[in-house]
């Protein structure tokens, strides 16, 4: 028999309905690979008896769908991995901190309800930076997550969503979800050769994920392909009467869309997405992908994103406000970790001091400084009329392209440690993907090639808000023409 | 040119965010001063943000463009205390206990 | 808009050995609005719950909660702004302001800083006295209220109860434009009045669901304002007028000791009468507002507006208005009736059909004194309208004297029954019979012989001798009658 672990979402999918092989099988399969994993530290909560049980649940359904002629869930019996913002019912859930201590919701998020109610498997929560603040996986209170990609050193894997993307490219699940403030979908998975879609702002519900910066924040997928990035976000969003800003509209149809043609597209090139100091391999990567585009009969365009130079300096004042704000309800007195003081402030200091870690509390002291009477006009405020700038800047691009290509990070995956404490220059990770975060819109990282030292390099798409049909198009086409089949040296095994 | 944040703000701020510890440290931070300089650095990489002309431009406080949805006053929540209280620190007699707030 | 230019009346100076002072004072009010559900959760709202039993995961301020707007409580906001006669704004906005305290679970409070759902409006007063002052309301938001904290369970712990967590408020904001303590209380009682008519707030001020915080500055009268200090959570008409004068001359003896009134917040001790200053929750305030991102904006339709518009009730001036000119009554005996909603329902059933005076007399003069006597809120009253309407109906005709009502009044009171079976049961029925009234009179006159005689030089003698006719018929006899007959009889 095949090894189950090396199929991608889609063909797992078909081999269960074919009756080639049960989800018990397969759900196996990936237990023993996240057993044999557990050097990559991807997982914070493993849940594997729980796994099995629903597997097995997962084959009646399926056989008894079967019977009555019915359809099976999008998901049914596919096991998967959970970024550990998601509130899961009865499953211990911490974002990566301290303060969260033994916190076990008694809710499930919306996103993660939807995929259990299309057969979703869940092996586990998945690793990632403290409240998904961080580009590198490293600042989580469980230790940081290696990437499955290694050089002499061990490499982080990207974050936030680092846990996410180390699982799928360690073939230790099918897919994960995984969410996107700043770029913490598609940076780990450019970092890892693995696909990370973000949806439209809106698309996917936030109630049950723990929020980061709420005008920012959406959820998404890491997967090993296109295709399958598009069967999980499929299963993933929908409207949400429960969340305020739940945009009201259809899931396009993104798994066919994955192989529509793009010819006649207009695909916009930035010129601003060239930066200083970028590694030239990066700039021929970009070359190579525009070479792919025009082969699959896009017109290239190019266009001009002024304000892209401003879009992080601008991140780094709203995401830190909202942060700070999100963050308040994290004291000690209903749940989560409490350190006793001498009196309740200190008790509220104890705690907030143990249980955050180094960057969130950066991050709630940015936040708290720029919110602060005789600042916010100056920060938070003129931070969000850049905000409107680049949102322009994309609207302009629009009337002359229907998507843009990019890369997905300036650089290749760095060793762990090499960054920490360098503040701005880890921040500059998110350069380019942050763009698309600030203005709402769909942005996927399809991997594309290789670098010198052999690890892998990401492309972006982005595209018009609401228009994923036409980013699984152009990811679709990229991934085809890119044909990346490298695999990481499965060293920890 | 924007002032540098002074000790004295890294103190204000770190009170108002309830992250500053008695003796002058931020865990993870070693002492409140290196923070400060850390907190200096990065606000001076943001202060490029001031050559962007916003002039009569509004800000943006959402992507989504859309009014508040309203929901109907129905009673569809409450009636659950053991679950409201299940991750509390302390909890009795279907209260939360927590530090004294008056003296 | 700044609107503090009216000076006090002069008999609402405050006097003093370096001569006169004027106290000027504006009112933040918050109503608790009168919805099923909370402002932005689906728990129930309702007082006297167990602890903890009336919250959802979002008041709990549960990570990952997000809070959707109840429909109700837009509806009621505006509602109440066009009671105030008020400027609803098309697009408002809720903002996060931030503190941090046990019942509160969020960290922040949900409220509307900058864009509130109803602007400037005004409402019109009219305090025992004196004359109509318009007052101008500066704005109306909506906002979440705080959980409860409880301090006496236990000595060094808090016990915290989040019924209360996210239930709307509606803070109604006036500008500083009362002049007085009692300017000040009919400006509540005002309010309340409105509240409730709209059905918007119960006003029940001692559940506190309607508080106020009062702010309170001197000033020379018409001359610069002072700095104001903020009392907060004055809970009863009575306490405002207390803690309204007592911080005024608080405020003046500093001046006049040569010190300087310092803004601060300040809490009403009703026992003692006095304001004292609160111990700060934490030495710095800093709310750091900023438009939640979590809620878009909040927009409304004219439709929406227009409809809410056309349901609206009768308000109390056009209600009193309405007394005055139907019915008849004094302006200050309307003011009375068209205080609260049931009050005036009440006299509408009672003056039905009958004389409005009366039945205005008897309700502001009998009914309240009864009410007052025995501690009970009007919505008590053992004595319905119609219970009432029987008895003034027996005085009408004929069948008991005024007199004798008030007695049946009380039984009715005290021990319930309808007038009829009061005045049957005791034997109170008037006696109109001629006959008998004769012989009374002619028994009087017998035992009276020397005041008889005097009489014609001395007509007050007419009045001893009703005295002892009516003490003779223990109050039964017809008054009317018992003159003419006596008269007849005297010669006079």
């Amino acid at each position: 028999m095949t090894d189950l672990t090396q199929l991608t979402l889609e063909a797992a999918l078909e081999g269960m309905a074919a009756g080639d092989f049960t989800s018990g099988e397969i759900t196996e399969a990936h237990i023993r690979a996240c057993e044999r994993g557990r050097d990559l530290n991807a997982f914070i909560t493993a849940t594997f008896e729980q796994a099995l049980e629903q597997a097995k649940a997962s084959d009646a359904r399926r056989a008894s769908v079967k019977e009555s002629g019915g359809e099976a869930g999008k998901l049914e019996g596919a096991p998967l991995g959970v970024k550990d913002l998601f509130c899961t019912e009865g499953i211990k859930t911490t974002a990566a901190s301290r303060i969260l201590g033994n916190f076990t919701p008694p809710y499930e998020s919306t996103v993660t309800a939807n995929m259990k109610a299309e057969g979703m498997i869940m092996l586990g929560k998945l690793n990632m930076d403290e409240f998904a603040m961080g580009s590198s996986s490293e600042t989580s209170a469980y230790g940081s997550v290696v990437n499955p990609w290694k050089k002499h050193n061990r490499l982080v894997p990207g974050g936030s969503s680092g846990g996410s993307a180390a699982a799928v490219a360690a073939d230790m699940c099918l897919g994960a979800t995984a969410t996107d403030t700043g770029g913490s979908i598609r940076q780990p998975a450019g970092f890892t050769g693995t696909v990370g879609i973000k949806p439209t702002y809106g698309r996917c519900s936030r109630w049950g994920i723990i929020a980061f910066a709420s005008s920012l924040d959406q959820a998404g997928a890491i997967a090993k392909t296109v295709k399958d990035s598009a069967i999980l976000l499929d299963s993933m969003a929908g409207y949400d009467p429960k969340d305020s800003t739940s945009l009201n509209v259809d899931n396009g149809n993104w798994v066919d869309a994955c192989e529509t043609s793009v010819k006649g597209l207009r695909i916009g090139i930035p010129k601003e997405y060239t930066v200083d100091a970028m590694p030239t391999e990066i700039q021929s990567l970009w070359d190579q992908g525009i070479e792919w585009m025009k082969d699959a009969g896009v017109g290239i365009v190019p266009v001009s994103l002024p304000h892209t130079k401003y879009a992080l300096p601008a991140y780094y004042i709203i995401a830190p406000a909202e942060a700070s704000s999100n963050l308040a309800r994290y004291d000690g007195m209903r749940y989560g970790a409490r350190v006793e003081g001498e009196n309740l402030i200190d008790t509220y200091e104890r705690t907030r001091a143990y249980g955050f870690g180094a960057e969130v509390q950066r991050r709630i002291m940015i936040g708290t400084y720029v919110l602060s009477a005789g600042y916010y006009d100056a920060y938070y405020l003129h931070a969000q009329k850049v905000r409107t700038r680049i949102s322009e800047d994309f609207r302009n691009a629009w009337e002359v392209c229907d998507a843009l290509l990019t890369p997905t990070c300036p650089g290749a995956p760095f060793e762990i440690g090499r960054q920490l404490n360098d503040p701005v220059t880890m921040y500059l990770n998110d350069i380019f993907t942050v763009t698309a975060s600030l203005a709402g819109l769909p942005g996927i990282s399809v991997p594309a090639g290789l670098d010198q030292d052999g690890l892998p390099l990401g492309l972006q798409i982005i595209g018009r808000a609401l228009d994923e049909d036409t980013v699984f198009a152009c990811a679709g086409a990229l991934e085809q023409a890119a044909d990346f089949t490298a695999k990481p040296e499965k060293w920890w095994l | 040119m924007r002032d540098p944040i002074t000790m004295d703000t890294v103190r204000k701020i770190a009170r108002l965010s309830h992250l500053y510890e008695g003796d002058g440290s931020a865990p993870g931070h070693g002492r409140l001063d290196d923070l400060a300089s850390e907190l200096n650095s990065i606000m001076g990489w943001i202060e490029q943000l001031n050559e962007v002309d916003v002039e009569s431009v509004a800000p943006m406080t959402s992507t989504v463009d859309m009014d508040a949805p309203l929901r109907r006053d129905d009673i569809t929540d409450g009636g659950r205390r053991d679950v409201v209280l299940a991750n509390a620190p302390k909890a009795e007699g279907g209260f939360y206990v927590v530090p004294r707030s008056v003296k | 808009m700044f609107t503090a230019e009216r000076v006090a009346d002069a008999k609402d100076l405050i006097r003093s050995d370096t001569g006169d002072w004027e106290v000027v004072i504006g009112m933040e009010v918050h109503a608790q609005v009168v919805s099923q559900s909370k402002l932005f959760s689906g728990a129930a709202t309702g007082f006297g719950a167990e602890p903890n039993s009336q919250v959802s995961l979002i008041d709990a301020g549960m990570p990952g909660m997000l809070p959707v707007v109840n429909e109700v409580c837009v509806e009621q906001a505006v509602r109440t702004g066009l009671g105030l006669n008020a400027r609803i704004n098309p697009v408002s906005r809720f903002d996060r302001k931030h503190y941090f305290y046990v019942d509160l679970p969020q960290g922040y409070q949900i409220s509307q800083y900058e864009h509130p759902i109803v602007g400037e409006g005004e409402i019109s007063i009219e305090p025992e006295g004196g004359q109509v002052i318009v007052v101008g309301i500066e704005r109306l938001h909506l906002e979440q209220d705080a959980g409860k904290s409880i301090h006496d369970l236990s000595p060094d712990e808090t016990y915290v109860d989040l019924n209360r967590s996210g239930v709307a408020l509606m803070e109604i904001v006036s500008k500083p434009d009362l002049r007085s303590p009692g300017e000040a209380s009919a400006y509540m009682e005002k309010l309340r009045a409105i509240l409730r008519a709209l059905g918007t707030c119960d006003g029940d001020m001692e559940k506190g669901n309607l508080r106020a915080d009062v702010n309170v500055s001197v000033r020379r009268p018409g001359g610069e304002l002072g700095t104001r200090c903020e009392i907060k959570n004055v809970n009863s008409m009575r306490f405002i007028r207390q803690a309204v004068n007592h911080e005024a001359r608080r405020q003046i003896s500093i001046i006049e000791a040569g010190g300087i009134v310092g803004q601060e917040t300040r809490l009403f001790d009703a026992n003692r009468g006095e304001t004292r200053s609160m111990r700060s929750k934490e030495e710095a305030h800093d709310y750091r507002y900023f438009p939640d991102p979590d809620l878009l904006p909040l927009k409304l339709e004219q439709s929406f507006v227009d409809k809410i518009r056309a349901g609206l009730p009768e308000l109390p001036d056009a209600r009193k208005a309405r007394f005055i000119r139907d019915y008849g009554i004094r302006a200050y005996d309307a003011d009375v009736l068209t205080v609260d909603r049931g009050v005036g329902d009440y006299f509408e059933v009672l003056a039905k059909g009958r004389d409005a005076k009366i039945a205005a007399n008897w309700m502001i003069g009998d009914l309240f004194g009864a009410l007052n006597r025995a501690g009970l809120d009007f919505s008590d009253s053992p004595v319905s309208a119609g219970a009432l309407g029987a008895l003034l109906d027996r005085i009408a005709d004929n069948t008991i004297s005024g007199k004798i009502a008030k007695t049946v009044f009380d039984k009715m009171f005290r021990s319930g029954g309808t007038a009829d079976e009061i005045i049957g049961r005791e034997g109170l029925k008037q006696v109109t019979d001629t006959a008998a009234i004769e012989k009374l009179v002619d028994d009087a006159i017998a035992a009276h012989p020397q005041q008889a005689q005097n009489v014609k030089n001395n007509p007050k003698i007419l009045g001893f001798f009703v005295g002892q006719v009516m003490k003779a018929s223990q109050g039964k006899a017809n008054p009317q009658a018992v003159n003419r007959v006596l008269r007849d009889r005297l010669e006079l």
